[in-house]
């Protein structure tokens, strides 16, 4: 059914934007390709425009945390071509603290509150989104909740201490 | 003088009104604040989040078998396709091979929560157009499908039904009785059902061209399931890709044009004669099979044996204890699994470590996605269709905040 292949989205990809391409591998059955932050937008959208790749449909995007590597916080984005039933996933990270991304709300409208939950649980900032606000969470609430370093429980408590498996 | 006095005259002034959090006609916990032109609607603001409960968070503390509750409370009408979705997320991760005969079964458990999910969603498009008698007839079928689920793994709304590898048990013989009871007895059902609304006038008038959405808009609000085979898009994951041998069946995708509420209505209730179809081919195929009796893959690593096992031997014991305390090894991985949720693509994103929890699992919800449309398709519409469309979009307040 579906005739675009993985070689075929990395060819296309790497002779447009070449050096901008990080990295590319098969994750089961979804191609991810690893793309430098500043052009991720333009990949996105090159994917979006191309008429033989068309991955016309945003499926899902959100937040990445690793606070082991030097590039800790990341975006995912998974594109999908529903005629040709192709999928492919896009990563982009970086290490700034506070990072900003660019937003992808001017292609796909869907895009508007996932990037919204990103800045809710992450803290990105997304440029040019319309309504950069939490969205899930209590506007009070402080931190970013799904960075590691974000306590799932109160670590004060006392009550709780659990020596076997930990808290 | 006078000019101010026109500007101020010419300067329409609208009303607001706070449509929820909690509102009898909202069926959850959904805010609106309407900018509102008499009965006409200028400018809808949904505010989400009333019952956030972290489950993203939570799951990077809970073993792989402890995740299963959680998706329970996802979209809660159909919890056993949620459950049936982690599960083959887990199992495609760890490269786990399912019998045919448990795929089969599988496959009757996610149709049986379709239907009961359908049910919910077309019968409260009739109480929310004036006609609570359709709501009263078939709801009998939703508490008797809830009952067979009581017979399958003893819960009703929040299931956890199965496990990673396979089910915690065989079917039943009542089971099967009753699943064999509702083949016969929904169709006459859902005919009286059908016969009450779909050719009726009033209800014609009321849902046509009521909160409609285009393929093309419906595509980029990430529209999938139900709402957006009524706009007129044949995609279902189901068909696109196949998981738990959905490939061995042969079913349609009901299709709509408008993608209105009547649509969204009709394809919801065509949805329902199929999966009944469905469940019919599942039991004629599961008759042909020559394994009559496994009900789980033979992983001992991940499935938990039988109690008497766990009780008597040491080794039963042990393992017990390792996959209930996420001792069990899965391997290092990032995968992606969608199934073809009550109201759209449910999908599991999973980065594992190999550790005993999941490192990061991201739940592509689809009504988080597609309730971003609901300002767009309620403007200039009146009020009481406002309330129809949210109905009939299928908007579950659990999936929706996670």
């Amino acid at each position: 059914m579906s005739n675009i292949t993985a070689e075929l989205a990395i060819e296309k990809l790497n002779n447009q934007f070449g050096d901008q391409i990080v990295s590319s591998e098969m994750l089961y059955d979804f191609l991810t390709v690893t793309v430098a932050k500043k052009s991720v937008k333009d990949v996105i959208q090159f994917l979006h425009d191309d008429a033989e790749l068309n991955c016309h449909f945003l499926t899902t995007c959100c937040g990445l945390h690793y606070p082991d590597q030097s590039e800790q916080f990341g975006m995912m984005y998974q594109l999908h071509n529903m005629v040709a039933n192709y999928r492919i996933r896009i990563k982009s990270f970086t290490a700034d603290a506070e990072p900003v991304f660019d937003t992808i709300t001017d292609i796909w409208p869907s895009a508007n509150w996932m990037e919204r939950e990103a800045f809710d649980f992450f803290g990105f900032r997304f440029l040019g989104h319309p309504k950069m606000k939490r969205i899930l969470n209590m506007d009070s609430l402080e931190g970013w909740p799904l960075r590691k370093e974000f306590p799932l429980e109160d670590p004060f408590r006392a009550d709780k201490d659990d020596k076997m498996f930990g808290r | 003088m006078n000019s101010t006095k026109n500007e101020i005259i010419k300067e329409k002034e609208y009303s607001t009104l706070n449509l929820g959090p909690t509102h009898p006609a909202t069926h959850g916990i959904f805010q609106n604040v309407m900018k509102m032109d008499g009965e006409l609607i200028v400018e809808a603001e949904p505010t989400i989040g009333y019952i956030h409960r972290a489950f993203e968070k939570l799951a990077e503390r809970r073993p792989f078998a402890q995740i299963t509750p959680i998706t329970d409370r996802l979209n809660y009408c159909s919890s056993p396709i949620n459950n049936m979705g982690w599960h083959m997320t887990a199992e495609k991760l760890a490269g786990i091979e399912i019998p045919k005969r448990v795929q089969y079964l599988r496959v009757i458990i996610m149709e049986l929560s379709r239907i009961a999910d359908h049910i919910i969603c077309n019968s409260v498009i009739g109480v929310d157009s004036g006609a609570m008698t359709g709501f009263l007839y078939v709801f009998q079928w939703r508490e008797f499908i809830y009952e067979i689920f009581e017979e399958l793994c003893g819960a009703r709304l929040t299931t956890n039904i199965g496990r990673i590898g396979g089910l915690e048990r065989d079917f039943s013989q009542k089971a099967w009785l009753k699943i064999e009871q509702l083949m016969k007895e929904l169709p006459g059902g859902l005919k009286e059902f059908e016969n009450l609304l779909v050719r009726n006038r009033i209800f014609m008038d009321r849902t046509i061209k009521c909160g409609p959405i285009s393929a093309e808009r419906a595509l980029a609000y990430g529209f999938t399931g139900p709402n957006l085979r009524a706009a007129g898009v044949d995609y279902d994951v189901r068909v696109m890709n196949p998981y738990s041998s959905y490939q061995d069946f042969d079913f349609m995708i009901p299709l709509g044009t408008n993608g209105d509420t009547y649509d969204r209505f009709m394809v919801r209730e065509n949805e329902m004669w199929q999966s009944m179809s469905i469940i019919k081919q599942a039991m004629e195929k599961l008759d042909r099979l020559d394994d009559k009796t496994s009900f789980h893959a033979d992983v001992p690593a991940y499935f938990l044996p039988e109690k008497d096992e766990v009780y008597n031997t040491m080794e039963g014991l042990i393992w017990h204890f390792k996959i209930i305390m996420g001792e069990t090894q899965m391997p290092k991985g990032e995968v992606y699994h969608s199934v073809e949720g009550g109201n759209g693509e449910l999908g599991f994103y999973l980065i594992s470590d190999g550790g005993r929890t999941p490192y990061r699992l991201h739940f592509r919800r689809p009504c988080f996605i597609y309730y971003q449309a609901y300002p767009e398709m309620v403007k200039g519409g009146f009020l009481s269709d406002a309330i129809l469309t949210m109905s009939s979009m299928n908007v579950i307040a659990g999936e929706l905040d996670a």
